[in-house]
């Protein structure tokens, strides 16, 4: 009988410090039978971390826990997933080099007579991800797939792990908006079947959609839970954050003025680029002192031009021009060189986990603070400056980047090109895992390097971030640019619909 | 946790290695009564030193991830192809080339330079995983080798050659202090140059370190090529110092260089260790190396006790790292 009104999941004054500083102070969280329970809060506010400890990768905190009523303590994720906990994280855990149909069954093959099955294996995933409305060939290679197609399927093996509890760290983040409706139905589809989900996202909408209840974080606290229909956008900043949030607002509602500046060089001139079967025919022309927005559906081609500008891929035809000077990046140091910047989507592939922060910043400028020594203090002095101007936190140069929250080690990712600024600066989803604050900071940052005189090119999936940022907004649709808004009003509706 | 503690825990890739290493010391200096002597230190000096420049540049190759299977090969082509370059006594059956002494040790370190670019070419530009490349590499060096001697022995080298290999200077070889000069140039390079950098960030995460424009290719390509010529100043030295020039005469070498850089706590897969890792990987191999000597066992068994041991101290290094990682 208690067992019926016992939650699923609740945890008592739990705490947990890194080093001596605290990442959560004594908080009390209830997870209800068949509810989303949406989780927001500013960039390194301790979500991850609660989560974390939920899913047994912290094993050593304060507090209690406790499961459907019974006291548990998880000291392994296998624990925690046996106790029918599942978490998709905030950076993906797939198996680039196996196929989808085995990260979806990843830890629990089918097996016929000791080997695996795998015709069984590869049609069940089929279903499996159908019933998802997932369409992609189970025997694709994980590591082939767009970054937001991968995230689907890491949260199909979860749902399909049996778990009761599923936690999503920003699952949106990396989804186009009919993916992001797909989702919704997905999770709607697991709360009618009683399960209970735990939504965390910096997109305030999204969660207010979704969700249930909804409980906000700010420095290591729970500040509130409420249920969602009684608060609003506002509401849920203003405790975030604590400021007012009217210019913010205006940057997502609302139609927004784009001004071209159509006398300015060009800085970037690109003409009919094309790459295998990503894009073709892209001709742009990216002008000093203009935010350039391109913005499509995932798998349009975006991110592959972005790498494509930056000679990490290879285009099979067009040209680029930088500054005037014909350029053919064979490798990413020659477009640098030629005076391009780029900061990719995927933390994972930009960062170096293990090593301080400052030398994360430095890494691009070395060249530039020195010819053949290094020089570390000048390396950290470049790199406090950023810390503070973009407000990172820890606030210290030292720390490894490893413990950074994720919305600050982005930060720290675009920091490395503000030492020296480049001609032309290539964003790909700039403010992917930001919380709004930081992508204030964000858009303050990058008009700023505008205003300077910078050619800045924002690619991105998200409408919000494109509309924010650019001055001038292309759309690219299936590896093709169907369309330019410029000097004229455009809304997010618009865009979606051009797309 | 206290500011000790975590100063502790990283500095646990170098004091799991120290902490072998002395007791190793200690170990043998109670057993036996000849090992802990002045006289023996200076052997176990000499003794490693040729594996010291060898493991000098494979530390930068095993820092960058990558391996190069080529090091002892490349080692013996350039020390037969010292001695095939100068005037051999009479007795000696190979059609070789006499030239002077410094144009013998410039040909020489051409040929070492050649065969790593060569890897280097194979690695960066057609894209062959080092291990094969340079597996690839090792054969052809012993075809060149082969070719050149054609099973006989050279003994005369270049003065030059044969005074750093073989003399000495105040008691102490010149062997020793060139590979002392080795390992501190390695460790100046790694520690306070862009380009030692680029070696551990490369090594770290390949993708981040192209996406922040550095030249991957230069520095894969530049670590395989100085991992080639500390083999082939290696090579000319230690023919000096064995005395002879012949086929096969480094092959102890390649995993002696690697067995020294991995158990000195340099990781496998990059980006953490250094030459300071490596120094000790050195010590604690030539401790045991000569400590074995020194004791009283069957020298069968003591083949396999070598092996125990440096697979004892290698889980040690594994597992610290470990407990340094998590948490
Ligand atoms: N492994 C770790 N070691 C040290 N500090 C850590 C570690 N993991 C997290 N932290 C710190 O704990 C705090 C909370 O981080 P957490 O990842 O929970 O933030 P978050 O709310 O998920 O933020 P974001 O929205 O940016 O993902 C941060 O200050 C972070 O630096
Ligand atoms: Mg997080």
């Amino acid at each position: 009988m208690t067992e019926e009104a016992a939650p699923p999941l609740e945890l008592r004054g739990i705490s947990k410090s890194f080093g001596g500083v605290a990442a959560l102070r004594d908080v009390d969280f209830v997870l209800r039978r068949g509810e989303i329970h949406g989780l927001v809060g500013e960039n390194g506010a301790g979500k991850s971390t609660l989560m974390k400890i939920i899913a047994g990768l912290h094993g050593q905190y304060d507090g209690r826990m406790a499961i459907d009523g019974r006291p548990v303590h998880f000291r392994s994720p296998r624990e925690a997933l046996a106790a029918g906990i599942g978490m998709v994280h905030q950076e993906l855990s797939v198996v680039p080099d196996l196929t989808v149909a085995e990260n979806v069954y990843l830890g629990q093959q089918p097996t016929r007579g000791g080997i695996v099955d795998w015709r069984a294996m590869v049609d069940g995933a089929r279903r499996h991800l159908a019933d998802l409305g997932i369409d992609v060939d189970p025997r694709a290679r994980m590591g082939s797939l767009a970054i937001g197609l991968q995230q689907l399927i890491e949260l199909a093996r979860v749902l399909f792990s049996g778990a009761r509890i599923v936690i999503l760290d920003e699952p949106t983040s990396a989804l186009s908006p009919p993916e992001v409706q797909r989702l919704f139905e997905v999770l709607r589809g697991v709360r009618a079947s009683g399960r209970s989900i735990v939504f965390i996202s910096h997109f305030l909408d999204d969660v207010l959609a979704i969700s249930d209840t909804v409980t906000i974080f700010r420095n290591g606290r729970l500040i509130a839970t409420e249920a969602a229909g009684a608060i609003d956008k506002g509401w849920l900043i203003q405790r975030m954050i604590g400021r007012g949030h009217e210019e913010l607002e205006g940057s997502y509602i609302g139609a927004i003025a784009l001004d071209s500046r159509a006398d300015a060089p060009v800085v970037l001139g690109v003409h009919g680029l094309a790459a295998g079967r990503a894009f073709a025919d892209v001709s742009l022309d990216v002008r000093a002192g203009e935010v350039l927005g391109i913005y499509g559906f995932m798998g349009c081609g975006l991110i592959e031009l972005a790498r494509t500008l930056f000679g990490k891929l290879r285009a099979d035809a067009g040209t680029m021009s930088v500054g005037g000077k014909s350029l053919r990046p064979r490798s990413t140091a020659e477009a640098c060189r030629a005076g391009i910047a780029f900061v990719p989507e995927s933390r994972r592939s930009m960062l170096f986990y293990g090593e301080p922060v400052y030398k994360n910043m430095s890494i691009s400028v070395l060249g530039r603070i020195g010819r053949m020594l290094l020089r570390p203090s000048v390396e950290k002095d470049i790199a406090r400056r950023h810390v503070q101007s973009l407000s990172i936190r820890p606030p210290t140069v030292e720390t490894l980047l490893g413990s950074l929250s994720g919305g600050n080690q982005q930060k720290v990712a675009l920091a490395k090109w503000l030492t020296w600024p480049p001609k032309v600066l290539v964003l790909s989803e700039p403010t992917r895992g930001m919380d709004v604050g930081a992508k204030e900071d964000v858009v303050r940052i990058v008009k700023g390097l505008r205003d300077q005189g910078m050619g800045v090119v924002v690619l991105s999936t998200e409408p919000e971030t494109v509309l924010s940022l650019a001055d001038r907004i292309v759309v690219m649709k299936k590896g093709r640019i169907v369309h330019e808004f410029a000097g004229q009003t455009v809304s997010k509706d618009q865009l979606l619909e051009a797309a | 946790m206290t500011a000790m503690a975590v100063f502790l825990r990283n500095q646990m890739r170098i004091i799991a290695p120290f902490a072998t290493l002395i007791v190793l010391v200690a170990f043998f200096s109670l057993t036996s009564r000849s090992f802990a002597s002045l006289d023996n230190a200076a052997n176990i000096l000499t003794q490693i030193s040729v594996t010291g420049i060898i493991a000098v540049g494979l530390t930068f190759v095993i820092l960058c991830a990558e391996i190069d299977l080529s090091v002892a090969a490349i080692a013996n082509v350039t020390g037969i192809a010292v001695a095939y370059f100068t005037l051999q006594e009479g007795y000696v059956n190979i059609a070789n080339v006499p030239l002077p002494g410094f144009a013998a040790i410039l040909l020489a370190l051409l040929g070492c330079f050649m065969l790593g670019v060569v890897n280097a070419a194979g690695i960066t530009l057609i894209g062959i995983p080092s291990f094969i490349m340079t597996l690839a590499m090792m054969q052809i060096g012993a075809g060149i080798c082969a070719l050149l001697v054609r099973g006989q022995i050279a003994y005369a080298v270049p003065d030059l050659v044969s005074l750093l290999g073989a003399g000495r200077v105040m008691g102490i070889p010149y062997l020793v202090l060139v590979a002392a000069a080795f390992l501190l140039a390695g460790h100046l390079v790694l520690t306070y140059t862009r380009f030692g950098r680029y070696v551990y960030m490369v090594g770290g995460n390949r993708e981040a370190a192209e996406y922040a424009g550095v030249n991957v290719k230069l520095v894969l390509g530049t670590v395989i090529v100085i991992s080639a010529m500390c083999s082939g100043v290696a090579g000319m030295l230690g023919v000096a110092h064995f005395g002879s020039a012949q086929q096969n005469e480094f092959d102890g070498y390649l995993l002696d260089a690697i067995a020294a850089v991995v158990v000195g706590g340099t990781s496998l897969f990059g980006g953490r260790g250094g030459i300071g890792n490596t120094i000790i990987g050195l010590l604690i191999l030539g401790v045991l190396n000569n400590g074995l000597d020194h004791i009283q066992i069957d020298s069968f068994l003591k083949i396999l006790i070598r092996g125990l041991i440096l697979l004892a101290a290698l889980i040690i290094n594994v597992y610290v790292q470990k407990v340094r990682d998590s948490a």
